[in-house]
């Protein structure tokens, strides 16, 4: 019984975070994303990443990937989560899990070596105007003609779009409720046009990728067309795990930054972290922090086994942290008081991280709905 | 991370269910004669004191295997592992770490055979979560102690026949905490008089307990004068993080969803409102992290790590559970939670009013949830002492 990671992971863990301090502090991101027209990422920093294996960490090997299970990746969304790395690892993770996991051999060889060496960027896109979770929020068209398909319609809400180079796209192949096709849309096809948002998060890139009469081949489809709702909705839950595994990251860090300064900052001649007005909300997140790290542990070993609890502990995961990462950034920010509004200091870098987890992969009144459903209420 | 069970840890659960299997069937009735047989039963085992060392007639089970054990039990709504409860959980551990050869003689036996019970005199009116400011007072005369002073919330104190006791012994400490030592007292000594009190629901569990010359022989201090605190602190630190406890909540939890499915009101049934389903999912989650943090901190014992502060997070989820759970049924009644047993709109008796008044002995008595996050900024934080 080991419920926690073996000597590998952490020394995994140790070595990732020796390389974010040295290349990736707070005042370097701040340089990466404040940069005019920043790609909300550093280019060199990310090849260097995928060189040192851990963009393809769990990719398989023939692929060029290191074969690793997802609680390795977890290990490093930990610490770029703890450092608000600007990354697109979240969306080239989960493209490349659609990809091996419901993409044939002949898909599998055409893109993985990409994602896996770093050279391409992967996304999923799945969001719509309506921002619905369900099936129904998918309206974008797929119009088969001859061995194409014609995909017409705008997804919104997009990590990554303009940096990636494909796109899972969730797409709309028939009337039915669930008749949904996974297609992989690469960057220059014809009629298909990313572009990004403004995002609250500087340290995050969000788009849309429109899609006017956009053509693809049907050897673009992943799995069988008008029958991957399921696959959607796995790739959705492991959205929703990988977001949340990053979030323990930043979350203890936003922890961490109030903690220290409630030991410095003196106030009525003490330190204010003395007082219990500012250590029990500390230790409210504490438990918070940590509680809702033991369930995105298991969430994603529930992934990675096929459990039959896999759903319904992604959903508690992601459900407890949506509600407890903004909480803990709103609390950060006012403990530290006036200097918390300020640009200049970094709690509010992650006040604003806990704002893009919140409804990313579905929101905490989504995934507690979920939770009742799927416990028979 | 990896959830198997090694080969012999699995054998060992097979021979629990097995066991479970025999003598607790699915429909059973727990007659005076079903539980002496059950005692035996469990007992001849060693289940009972199962993590205790076997020379002093304990089970000597590795860590997975008490897990393994507790936690089968609590599945199949067992029995508890004996019947001697804070003799079990605390005063058993502390004699057998402390004690002399004689205390471990006379007292370890009895605790695992349930003879009597064992009760608790640590608070004082004036020291209830600041407990090392105790006052009992404490003189040796010859080979006694005289005990003069008052202990209070001491649960049980009327049914038990032993007491372990803290007094302070030297008035003039530096340090609060050294002043302070233990004692093994018979409740039957002249000079005890226990006062049961009333609680918010009517009934009564625990006493104030008051000493008036109380003489206790020398023989029966467990530790070294002035060892108090550090006998009591350690016994206490030998609760380990039970990941069985929720399975008292799941059933809970479970309950509340059976509530919610069978009460209909304004035409509607409450298991479909939802802000009810919200928070039904809410404590279904928060039970759900504390098992998994459960298996975190075991996971650490497991790699011989000591356990720090860190089950206090526990503590204070299962605080907000015992509270939480009892007004989200009180909410899903409506007016008729109102009402205690014996009127007519009541539902299930008037169980649930009654359960909404029981959190107290939970949520207060280990340490109530401030000072659990005091200890947690302070120890996991390294916030400063206030």
């Amino acid at each position: 019984m080991n419920f926690g990671f073996t000597e590998e992971q952490e020394l995994l863990r140790a070595e990732v975070r020796k390389f974010l301090d040295q290349n990736a502090s707070l005042d370097r991101v701040r340089e990466i994303v404040e940069a005019p027209d920043s790609p909300r990422t550093e280019p060199a920093l990310w090849a260097r990443m995928a060189e040192l294996g851990w963009v393809g960490l769990n990719m398989p090997e023939e692929h060029g990937g290191v074969g690793l299970d997802l609680e390795t990746t977890l290990v490093v969304l930990e610490e770029t989560g703890r450092s608000l790395f600007p990354s697109p690892l979240i969306s080239t993770v989960i493209a490349g899990k659609a990809i091996e996991r419901f993409g044939s051999a002949e898909q599998q060889a055409r893109w993985l070596p990409g994602l896996a060496d770093g050279s391409k960027i992967g996304t999923f896109a799945f969001l719509e105007r309506s921002d619905a979770m369900g099936p129904e929020g998918v309206e974008t068209l797929a119009k088969p003609d001859g061995d194409e398909l014609v995909l017409s319609g705008e997804k919104l809400f997009v990590s990554d779009a303009a940096l990636a180079d494909l796109f899972v796209v969730a797409v709309r192949s028939g009337s039915d409720a669930q008749s949904i096709s996974l297609v992989v849309v690469e960057k220059g096809t014809s009629g298909a046009a990313a572009s990004s948002f403004d995002v609250m998060d500087l340290t995050k890139s969000v788009g849309k990728l429109s899609l006017e009469e956009a053509r693809v081949g049907v050897d673009c489809v992943l799995g069988t067309q008008g029958a991957a709702w399921p696959a959607t909705q796995w790739l959705l839950d492991l959205g929703a795990a990988l977001v949340t595994a990053e979030a323990v990251g930043s979350a203890e860090a936003a922890l961490s930054i109030t903690t220290e300064f409630a030991k410095e900052r003196v106030q009525f001649g003490e330190q204010i972290g003395k007082f219990q007005g500012v250590k029990h909300p500390l230790a409210e997140i504490y438990v918070d922090v940590e509680s809702f790290r033991s369930l995105v542990y298991y969430a994603v070993w529930a992934i990675d086994q096929d459990a039959d609890d896999a759903q319904v502990a992604v959903s508690r995961a992601k459900a407890y942290c949506s509600d407890a990462f903004p909480q803990a950034g709103i609390m950060g920010v006012q403990l530290h008081g006036g200097v918390g509004y300020t640009w200049e200091y970094d709690i509010q870098m992650y006040l604003k991280r806990s704002k893009w987890v919140r409804p990313m992969f579905g929101d905490a009144d989504y995934h507690y709905e979920r939770v009742a459903r799927l416990g028979d209420l | 991370m990896d959830f198997q069970l090694s080969e012999e840890e699995e054998a060992f659960r097979n021979e629990v269910r097995g066991f479970l299997d025999d003598n607790l069937p699915e429909s059973h009735e727990r007659t005076p004669d079903f539980l002496t047989n059950w005692s035996k039963q469990i007992r001849e085992r060693r289940w009972v004191g199962f993590s205790w060392p076997k020379d002093v007639g304990g089970g000597g089970g590795s860590i997975m295997e008490q897990v393994i054990l507790k936690d089968e039990m609590a599945q199949r709504k067992a029995p508890s592992l004996g019947s001697c409860f804070m003799g079990l959980a605390w005063v058993g551990p502390a004699i057998i770490q402390y004690g002399t050869e004689a205390q471990k003689q006379k007292y370890v036996p009895d605790i695992l055979d349930g003879k009597y019970q064992w009760c608790t005199g640590y608070s004082e009116p004036d020291s209830g979560s600041d407990l090392a400011s105790l006052k009992c007072k404490c003189e040796r005369d010859g080979d006694d102690y005289v005990v003069n002073g008052q202990k209070i919330w001491t649960s049980i104190a009327m049914w038990s026949k032993m007491m372990i006791l803290l007094v302070r012994t030297d008035q003039a400490s530096e340090s609060k905490h050294d002043g302070i030592t233990c004692l093994l007292v018979p409740m039957d000594t002249k000079g005890i008089d226990v006062r049961p009190i009333k609680n918010m629901s009517g009934g009564e569990m625990f006493a104030e307990v008051f000493f008036d010359n109380v003489r206790v022989p020398v023989e029966n201090r467990l530790g070294e004068e002035g060892e108090g605190w550090k006998v009591t602190i350690s016994a206490l630190a030998s609760e380990r993080s039970s990941i069985a406890e929720v399975h008292g909540l799941i059933r809970k939890i479970d309950e509340v969803k059976n509530l919610a499915r069978g009460t209909i009101r304004a035409g509607r049934v409450m298991s479909e409102d939802p802000g009810i389903r919200r928070r039904i999912a809410q404590a279904e989650t928060k039970i759900e992290a504390m098992r998994l943090n459960g298996m975190r901190f075991l996971t650490k014992q497991l790699k011989g790590e000591p356990l720090g502060s860190e089950t206090s997070i526990n503590k204070l989820h299962r605080a907000d559970l015992e509270v939480g759970l009892g007004e989200l049924a009180l909410e899903i009644l409506g007016s008729s939670a109102t009402l205690m047993e014996g009127s007519e709109p009541t539902v299930d008796g008037g169980a649930w009013a009654k359960y909404s008044l029981n959190w107290p002995e939970v949520v207060i008595g280990g340490g109530t949830p401030n000072i659990q996050k005091n200890i947690i900024s302070e120890r996991m934080l390294g916030l400063p002492k206030d």
